[in-house]
């Protein structure tokens, strides 16, 4: 079943750049959807628009819909903040908040106002064990976050989005910074986290994107050239420019 | 041509050099001067006297007390009123306003931090204390309070510019991070980009602390110059002087080399020390917080 139903989505920005033109795709529910292409292609806008974090840049149009289990997100009247817990994102560089490691996990719950501590504590450990993080800090919670490894903390940054509960996880990158150890880690909690969630991944090269993909969508200067199940874009693109891609012909 | 480049080379490290160590000369000189000048106070004068509650030199009462309290009260007077507005003012300028309203309201903060103390001076005794005297129903408008709000107007640019800095320094990925938890812009703002920039925030707070502290012009227009001790904080609507008020007040007509004229220095002495437990605090705290941050980059 699709979870998110993009319709006919173009961007703009105020400087005139046009980030994404008329896309359409529909994003599948407990699998893990790609979105890649070379730079400049459209891939964080997009990203950024089903957060709303778009919000915060320079947008001058967003035209189209973005239906999130049936409502459109792109409405004014939308509830940004909620919007965002049930939408968590990870991005490229590991962005640990200047709070200890505990902190980093209870800092959204709190900002909703849950303070009791034992949901808190319950929270802390589901979210660093689904983000295969537990059996490292589990014995340094109260450690600044910024003391652990680039790997580590972006494991953190998963658990972060993980505590919210939230219903979809756009991850950005989110293996651009760390070494190949780290990034198996990352990979594999992303595969056992798509059980129950809906996840949308912006990979940092094409064999991640192959690695990971159930579904893949590759963008090239803000379009949708194709979009398809991994296992076929992968092996037989339908469209030239994929193909090249995706054989290493450009890019 | 190689040599001749040698040789600008070399004068032009000399001459940066020269310049360097000319700072620390002077440094010391002027604390040597002072010293040399302050210290036959305390031959001169005794303790008990000098920490008395009396300052009237004429006739031979050298308290300091009421000067050190003076300069305390309005010190902490413009301190609470320039920390919050300061710090206000540089979160709404680097977090809140639009860009055009940002470029406007910068240059015109750092205009008003280059308005000369005599200027606000004179508008204290020509508009604030009489305003003041009317409102609160005082004898005279010529208070500690009117030298804070007039100090705490001459200390806010500071605190905005530098925390300003500071907070923009903030990377905006940690706002995004925060904004992507769904924080709302405050509590982004209270409870990652101002921490975040904390050790700049602390060192805007202290400079402007220092430049408080410091005015002279301003607060011996305004204060009214009384040299009584305050004791509690319904001092703020007496007059009160300040030490650096009493040194440019007094040393014009101080015959060279009384004891009159040491003791001047002496507060200057104090003055001295004050700023300087200031300023090493400041830095001893950004010093801490940036060696823990080296720690945990290493």
């Amino acid at each position: 079943m699709n979870k998110i139903e993009i319709e006919n989505l173009t961007l703009q920005y105020s400087d005139g750049n046009e980030s994404l033109r008329n896309v359409s795709m529909g994003i599948r529910e407990n699998a893990i959807t790609v979105l890649f292409g070379p730079a400049g292609g459209g891939k964080s806008s997009l990203l950024r628009c089903l957060n709303r974090l778009n919000d915060m840049a320079d947008v001058q149009t967003a035209v189209g819909r973005i239906m999130l289990d049936g409502e459109n997100i792109l409405d004014p009247k939308t509830d940004v903040i909620a919007l965002r817990r049930k939408v968590g994102m990870v991005f490229a560089r590991p962005v640990v908040l200047p709070l200890s490691i505990r902190g980093n996990l209870t800092y959204g719950l709190e900002v909703m106002g849950e303070s009791r501590r034992s949901k808190l504590d319950d929270a802390v450990e589901r979210s660093l064990k689904q983000a295969a993080l537990w059996d490292e800090v589990k014995d340094r919670l109260d450690d600044q976050a910024i003391a652990l490894s680039g790997g580590q903390q972006q494991r953190l940054c998963v658990a972060r989005s993980l505590a919210l509960e939230p219903e979809v996880i756009l991850l950005d990158e989110p293996t651009s910074g760390l070494d190949p150890i780290s990034t198996a880690k990352v990979e594999a909690s992303l595969q056992e986290l798509k059980k129950d969630y809906t996840i949308i991944l912006v990979p940092h090269s094409v064999q991640q994107a192959a690695r990971a993909a159930d579904f893949a969508a590759f963008f090239l200067q803000g379009e949708l050239v194709e979009y398809a199940e991994g296992k076929s874009i992968f092996t037989t693109p339908v469209n030239k420019r994929t193909e090249d891609y995706v054989t290493g012909r450009f890019g | 041509m190689e040599s001749n480049l040698g040789w600008k080379e070399y004068l032009i490290t000399r001459a940066i050099r020269v310049a360097g160590y000319s700072a620390i000369v002077f440094v010391t000189l002027i604390f040597y001067f002072l010293l040399r000048e302050g210290l036959p106070t305390l031959a001169e004068v005794k303790l008990t006297e000098l920490f008395a509650l009396r300052w009237y030199p004429i006739e031979k009462y050298f308290g300091i007390l009421p000067l050190i309290s003076g300069s305390l009260i309005v010190t902490l007077g413009a301190a609470l009123i320039a920390i919050p507005f300061g710090i206000g003012t540089a979160v709404f300028i680097s977090e809140i306003a639009p860009r055009w309203a940002r470029e406007i309201l910068k240059p015109l903060v750092e205009l008003l931090g280059g308005l000369p103390s005599v200027v606000l001076g004179f508008l204290g005794i020509l508009v604030l204390a009489p305003k003041l005297r009317l409102l609160l129903n005082l004898p005279t408008g010529l208070t500690a309070l009117t030298g804070s709000l007039l100090l705490g107007a001459i200390a806010v640019p500071t605190v905005v510019s530098v925390a300003e800095d500071a907070l923009d320094s903030v990377p905006r990925s940690y706002r995004e991070g925060a904004w992507a938890l769904g924080a709302t812009r405050w509590q982004t703002i209270w409870r990652v980009t101002l921490p975040a920039a904390r050790s700049g925030v602390l060192t805007a707070v202290m400079l402007g602390v220092g430049r408080a502290i410091g005015e002279t012009m301003t607060v011996m227009m305004v204060t009214g110059n009384a040299p009584v001790l305050v004791t509690s904080l319904g001092g703020l609507f007496s007059p009160v002087r300040t030490m650096t008020a009493t040194i440019a007040a007094e040393m014009g007509e101080v015959a060279n080399g009384s004891v009159h004229y040491h003791t001047l220095f002496f507060i200057g002495m104090v003055l001295f020390i004050i700023s300087l437990i200031v300023n090493v605090t400041a830095s001893a705290v950004v010093f801490r917080s940036q060696k823990r941050a080296e720690r945990v980059l290493s």
